[in-house]
């Protein structure tokens, strides 16, 4: 479904991404992993659209869409949610899920229909008029989702939508992710927290440094060695190792 | 467009009841009064659909009430075309620019005080070019020649006068609540309330922007235009002057930005305001724009959101202090 070929960017000096590679199949969850600063979201910035990539290029649904403007991207199927939620604050919980929904029902009445379905789907049927303004942080992520779905969107960008969820707020929204996938949804996540995307992710990659350092089921992957140096330190792996041999 | 509070209903209703208590009143000095209020209305109505619903504050209105006016003016008199026409494509003219002013402030990003910046300039590099060029009558400004009658969209009687800018005023409310209910209206806040997560969810933001600067434009044309068939006579001081770009501003702020009535209720109570104040502290001229400013600072401070937004969140009781102030 999606295709992400040597994608590259730099800032100034800085290689924040580069030669970038990854697949997602139509119906699956994918994970892109890494610690802070690997490059993450500048990967989803530049498959969605909102930065120009030095380099590279996507498709999607077998189509180029490097260079694409992110509206343009949209209404081809793909939307990217924010790390940092962005909800409209003025308005009600309805009416920032129907601005999603405006984009393939023109009517005011259409759009608020199916703004009010996505959001009962997601359990904010009893917030749909409280101003998005005054929704916790878990409220607010969900926003954020029922408001890309809305969009009638196939494949969700998902960056950190679990960042700052106690744990039962997590398994909640593991199960409404799920859920949207078994209606036909693709998901490409970035996530740190690994409790979530052990439990949803099929194949994840890893990126360290801007580049692709592995690529694999989640739960291979947390024995890779490239992967725990990544996360932990230069030499983690094999102190590690020996720790389990000592005990 | 439905108030949300009995406070609303009384804010609006107060001005549905002054309006219409204009047409018995015995002074003729109430309705020439109000007249020249109902034009500043219009182009109220008009920045608030930029500067209310978009989040664009735009401080050069003037630049689009003027050039509504000017191309009016011009085919008037330079082509001799009739009033008509001439009033129609003084809306165009005035869409155009404000399309014009979008296009190139938003292609390179602008937003904020620099966009408010930019508006000012164009409408200030306008009223130099007006007071200029012999085409829009240099420094002594454009006559229309004498002919009443409606022919040439020139009415003699007050009562006429008044009431076609009532169809203006109403036609400008409808336009801004058939805009609230609508996609664009939503898409126009959804750019106000978060430029980025708009554009993720499939909004063309250049567009809409550019979009509503025409409509924009399209209404303060239309207020310029009616202005010269008021008075016959503009010149660039008049009608490219920074007091119309600020005028088209405060009535908004104070009524409440961003809703349909506010416009109109903030210009009339402001402009009632700044009247009494003239008759009771003697003539001064330009007093009135002190108060102005006094009661601007002090609805920034007390009524950020405006007496409509105040009217919303208190008890009826506080209602008719607000209209008062």
């Amino acid at each position: 479904m999606l295709e992400v070929r040597g994608l590259t960017k730099s800032f100034g000096g800085l290689k924040a991404v580069s030669d970038a590679s990854l697949d997602v199949a139509e119906g699956a969850i994918v994970g892109l992993l890494g610690p802070n600063g690997a490059g993450k979201t500048t990967c989803f910035t530049m498959i969605a659209g909102f930065t120009r990539a030095d380099a590279g290029s996507v498709r999607f649904l077998g189509q180029d869409i490097t260079g694409l403007e992110p509206h343009r991207i949209c209404a081809l199927g793909m939307i990217r949610t924010f790390q940092i939620v962005q909800p409209f604050a003025g308005l009600s919980v309805q009416e920032n899920i129907a601005v999603g929904a405006y984009l393939h029902h023109h009517d005011r009445r259409d759009a608020m229909r199916v703004a009010r379905d996505i959001g009962r789907r997601l359990g904010m049927g009893t917030m749909l008029d409280r101003p998005a303004s005054a929704l916790t942080i878990a409220g607010r992520k969900r926003l954020e989702l029922a408001r890309a779905l809305a969009t009638g969107a196939k494949l969700l960008l998902l960056d950190e939508v679990m960042a700052g969820l106690i744990p039962a707020e997590v398994s909640e929204i593991v199960g409404i992710i799920r859920q949207i996938r078994d209606d036909g949804h693709t998901f490409l996540l970035i996530e740190h927290v690994m409790q979530a995307v052990m439990s949803l992710a099929e194949t994840a990659y890893v990126l360290n440094h801007g580049r692709m350092i592995a690529h694999g089921r989640p739960r291979d992957l947390v024995k890779d060695q490239a992967v725990i140096e990544a996360y932990l330190g230069h030499g983690a792996a094999a102190r590690l190792q020996q720790e389990a041999g000592h005990a | 467009m439905k108030p949300q509070s009995l406070g609303q209903a009384l804010l609006i209703g107060l001005s549905l009841v002054y309006l219409a208590a204009v047409y018995v009143m015995t002074s003729s000095v109430w309705m020439g009064f109000t007249i020249n209020a109902l034009v500043i209305v219009v182009v109220a109505i008009s920045w608030n659909v930029t500067g209310g619903f978009g989040g664009l504050a735009s401080f050069g209105h003037a630049a689009m009430y003027g050039t509504g006016a000017y191309a009016s003016a011009i085919l008037q008199v330079q082509y001799g075309i009739n009033a008509w026409p001439a009033f129609l494509a003084g809306i165009l003219a005035g869409a155009a620019m404000g399309a014009f002013i979008g296009a190139l402030a938003f292609r390179y990003g602008l937003k904020g005080s620099y966009f408010a910046l930019v508006t000012l300039a164009f409408a200030e590099v306008l009223r130099i070019c007006a007071s200029s060029f012999s085409l829009f009558g240099g420094g002594s400004g454009l006559q229309l020649k004498l002919t009443p009658g409606i022919a040439q969209l020139q009415i003699a009687s007050r009562p006429m006068i008044y009431t076609i800018l009532l169809a203006a005023v109403a036609l400008s409310l409808a336009l801004t609540a058939l805009m609230q209910r609508s996609r664009f209206g939503a898409y126009l806040v959804a750019v106000r309330e978060n430029e980025d997560a708009a554009r993720a969810l499939g909004i063309d933001t250049y567009r809409i922007k550019v979009q509503a600067m025409a409509l924009s434009g399209a209404l303060a044309g239309l207020a310029g235009a009616l202005y010269l068939q008021l008075w016959l006579f503009i010149d660039s001081t008049i009608v490219y002057g920074s007091a119309i770009s600020v005028e088209a501003l405060i009535g908004p702020i104070i009524g409440g930005a961003g809703t349909v009535w506010g416009p109109l209720v903030g210009t009339l109570g402001l402009h009632l305001l700044g009247e009494g104040a003239k008759h009771l502290l003697s003539n001064a001229p330009g007093l009135n724009f002190v108060l102005y400013a006094l009661v601007l600072l002090g609805a920034l401070r007390f009524l950020p959101q405006g007496l409509m937004g105040a009217a919303a969140s208190f008890g009826p009781f506080r209602k008719k202090e607000d209209h008062d102030a």
